[in-house]
């Protein structure tokens, strides 16, 4: 038998070990024909770990008072001096420990969240749904569509109410939904009486089977703002279709501005101001997050004091994804011709001024509950802390805007934390990372529990169970204190 | 090979960590302070040749148990022969699958018999033995799938209880498994017996031929394996909740028929969410009560 496998003599047990595999202790492998020592799951380093330093047992013997103490936990191991992030993966298995009454569970050190869900932006003009409609993932209600901002729609998902105030069924769905969000996975959703839209975070949506390219480069009105002056001359009347506001060039005010003469266009919707148009047709997925796929259903018949033969128009969606060109026939109705070159460029050109859509995915949860103790015996001082920016709190690592008012709950970009930072229990709740960051003085002063604090050269080294990550440039460095940060 | 071994006290001044190639224990002792170091000390003393002795009897603890076999000699690997010998007739199985149970019942003998304790376990990565004195109780926790953390439930023994082991297997956990449980948590007698009955339940646990099964031969993972060429479990691919309950009810058929002969007390059967509970037949509070939430850290 020709293979790879080698042999293992750091114990008796001498295990035969495939490339690629490790031993029978989960520590040591075969790493291309070498043996090396593995950094893998190994349930019980994990309760190390958590149990923070170790003392030599034998050695030490004499000074071991017996003493039992309560604390459960060390909950934190950003401390002080501490780690950039607690060992935020939980505990895998029934290790050995205490928490109010429960023996031999470790107690993952994340925070274990029922008030959480996400806020996630969906960079798209086309209509996902109604706001207040019920957004469902595996057919159950996960959250709502809520306010819509700048070209994006915006979904709210998650909650307690659906994760523990419905059915089981929608609580897990719920809880799936969530930790998949969170952990950069993509999620489909169903609106109802909306879209389908499949959600990534920092990935394109994709409705109704179609993968979003762009975002809009503003609504209908700004789009003839921007663009006004490279149409002048090239075309008679411009009209861009925008669910929110449709803009035309000969009357508005940046068109007058030019210049351009009536052209007796008549647009169906609500006029807000010159040129200025709303609800022009019903939301939707086509033409400028519209209903339409023939854009002249929006229009009126043209004046016969004002239009004339032969006049040329375009219509433009604000993305340059929907476009046609026009000109009037001898009974001034519009008839479909090729977009002129010089007209085509300023189609290619919106679309060139379109960021990229994207999902965003914000975590946000709220601990104001016994996490807190897991930090200090006197939980609303860590709280007071967190407002009087002594504490800084990160997720993963990452930096998060902390809501005002009570408690501490916080928003965090599922992006920028490592991947699969997120964990769950069937409660069903969210089981997030969280780490406060403060100064060893303050900390003593909130009655932390300096005893379990660790110095991080006692974790620096090389250790099992331990996955080492390069900071993102992009985030804030946990360690520095928020004070200094505001000073810069 | 004590220069091995490593023994280590963690920091919460309470519970002691053994160390030692493969084996990896979490000790704590209840009693006074005097009688903990008594039992924390035998415990090291015992701890410290184990994995030296069941070395020197590998190969034939490997190797398929058949009921005419004859007695290892180390304690360990006759507890672990004891455990297994009552599947012998009926199906495939080494010593192996009650390896880490038998440690850690003989660490926990080696400390009940040095010191009056009034309650203590050893926890070997999640087969567990318990020691209980009159009026003693412990709760136990159970995860729903070792790679995740989820507190299923929990369950309390009374001293009053005849279970002192709890054992969990399930093929995302350290050793292989033929079946596709994510986790099957048992409480029996003794821990080794526990560990044993886990392995052969969640081994029953299973859709045999069923296409959203990755299987491997063991000896292509680890050439040394006790399971030699058979199947084992290296993922599952979502199933419907039909083929879910349909495994559940096979598994749940073998822990059903081990509690009958007693070979254990009550099992909890977990694959993919779903969960099939055993309960013991006098005692029906014996497993899964649905977590308290405040026994959680909770946000």
């Amino acid at each position: 038998m020709s293979d790879d496998a080698i042999r293992c003599d750091a114990c008796p047990v001498l295990c035969y070990i495939k490339p690629g595999r490790t031993g029978s202790c989960d520590r040591y492998g075969n790493h291309d024909g070498k043996l090396v020592r593995l950094d893998p799951h190994v349930v019980l380093d994990r309760a190390l770990e958590r149990g923070g330093s170790v003392v030599p047992f034998l050695e030490r013997a004499g000074e071991w008072d017996g003493t039992l103490v309560s604390h459960g936990e060390s909950f934190v191991t950003a401390i002080g001096a501490g780690t950039t992030y607690p060992d935020y993966k939980p505990a895998p298995f029934i290790i050995s420990s205490q928490v109010e009454g429960v023996d031999m569970v470790t107690v993952v050190t994340e925070g274990i969240f029922s008030y959480c869900g996400v806020k996630v932006k969906i960079d798209t003009d086309r209509h996902l749904g109604a706001e207040c409609r019920t957004v469902r993932a595996r057919g159950e209600a996960v959250g709502h569509v809520t306010t819509s901002e700048y070209g994006s729609q915006m979904l709210s998902l998650g909650g307690v109410r659906h994760l523990t105030g419905g059915s089981r069924h929608e609580g897990t769905a719920t809880c799936d939904a969530l930790l998949k969000l969170c952990n950069g996975e993509a999620v489909e959703l169903k609106i109802d009486d909306g879209a389908k839209v499949v959600v990534q975070a920092a990935k394109a949506p994709i409705v109704d089977g179609a993968q979003e390219q762009r975002m809009r480069v503003g609504c209908g009105s700004a789009t003839i703002g921007m663009f006004a002056k490279q149409w002048f001359g090239k075309v008679d009347e411009v009209v861009v279709v925008d669910d929110h506001i449709t803009g035309v060039l000969s009357e508005h005010q940046a068109g007058k501005l030019l210049g351009v003469p009536e052209t007796g266009i008549k647009l169906k919707g609500r006029r807000s101001t010159p040129g200025r148009y709303f609800q022009v047709a019903e939301p939707g997925t086509s033409w400028g997050g519209t209903d339409i796929d023939d854009p002249l259903t929006i229009l009126g018949k043209f004046n016969a004091k004002k239009a004339w033969r032969g006049l040329r128009l375009m219509m433009v969606s604000t993305t340059g994804e929907h476009y046609a060109y026009f000109e009037l026939d001898e009974d001034l109705r519009p008839r479909e011709r090729e977009l002129p070159s010089d007209l085509a460029k300023s189609v290619a050109r919106i679309k060139e001024n379109c960021e990229p859509a994207l999902c965003t995915v914000l975590f946000m949860g709220g601990a104001g509950g016994s996490l807190r103790a897991g930090v200090t015996e006197n939980p609303v001082k860590l709280t007071h802390s967190v407002r009087d920016a002594l504490t800084r709190v990160t997720c993963g690592g990452a930096p998060v805007y902390v809501w005002p008012g009570g408690g501490i709950t916080f928003m965090a970009d599922v992006s920028r934390m490592p991947r699969n930072a997120f964990g769950y229990v069937p409660t069903p709740a969210l089981v997030a990372p969280i780490e406060f960051t403060l100064k060893l003085s303050d900390y003593a002063g909130l009655g932390g529990y300096v005893e379990n604090v660790r110095p991080l050269s006692s974790i620096a080294g090389e250790d099992e169970g331990r996955r080492r990550l390069t900071a993102r440039a992009d985030n804030p460095w946990p360690l520095e204190s928020p004070a200094k940060a505001k000073k810069r | 090979m004590t220069a091995r071994a490593q023994i280590r006290l963690l920091p919460d001044g309470r519970r002691l960590h053994l160390h030692d190639g493969p084996i990896d224990l979490i000790v704590e002792a209840f009693g006074a302070p005097g009688e903990i170091e008594t039992a924390y000390r035998a415990a090291c003393a015992r701890f410290v040749t184990v994995l030296d002795e069941l070395c020197g009897e590998l190969s034939f603890l490997r190797q398929a148990c058949s009921e005419e076999a004859e007695w290892p000699q180390g304690a360990v690997a006759r507890r672990m022969l004891a455990a297994v010998r009552p599947y012998a007739a009926r199906c495939f199985i080494t010593p192996m699958a009650a390896v880490a149970g038998a440690v850690a019942e003989e660490i926990l003998s080696e400390m009940v018999s040095a010191a009056e304790l009034s309650r203590a376990y050893v926890n070997n990565g999640g087969d567990i033995a318990l020691h209980l004195a009159p009026g003693e109780k412990f709760v136990i926790g159970m995860v729903e799938r070792p790679d995740r953390p989820s507190l299923l439930g929990t369950t309390t023994v009374y001293s009053t209880d005849p279970v002192r082991g709890v054992a969990t297997s399930g093929w995302r956990g350290r050793s292989f498994s033929l079946g596709i449980a994510d986790a099957v948590t048992v409480l029996a007698n003794r821990a080794a017996a526990a560990d044993a009955a886990a392995t052969i339940i969640a081994n029953a646990v299973n859709l045999p031929g069923h296409p959203a099964i990755v299987r491997v031969p063991a000896c292509e993972l680890a050439p040394d394996s006790d399971l030699g060429e058979r199947m084992v479990t290296q993922s599952v691919g979502e199933l419907t909740s039909r083929e879910v309950g349909e495994a559940l009810a096979a598994g749940a058929r073998t822990a059903e028929m081990l509690q009958r002969i007693g070979l254990i007390r009550s099992a909890a059967l977990s694959l993919q969410g779903e969960t099939r509970v055993i309960r013991d037949l006098a005692e029906s509070r014996l497993i899964a009560r649905p977590v308290q939430e405040r026994g959680l850290v909770h946000a």
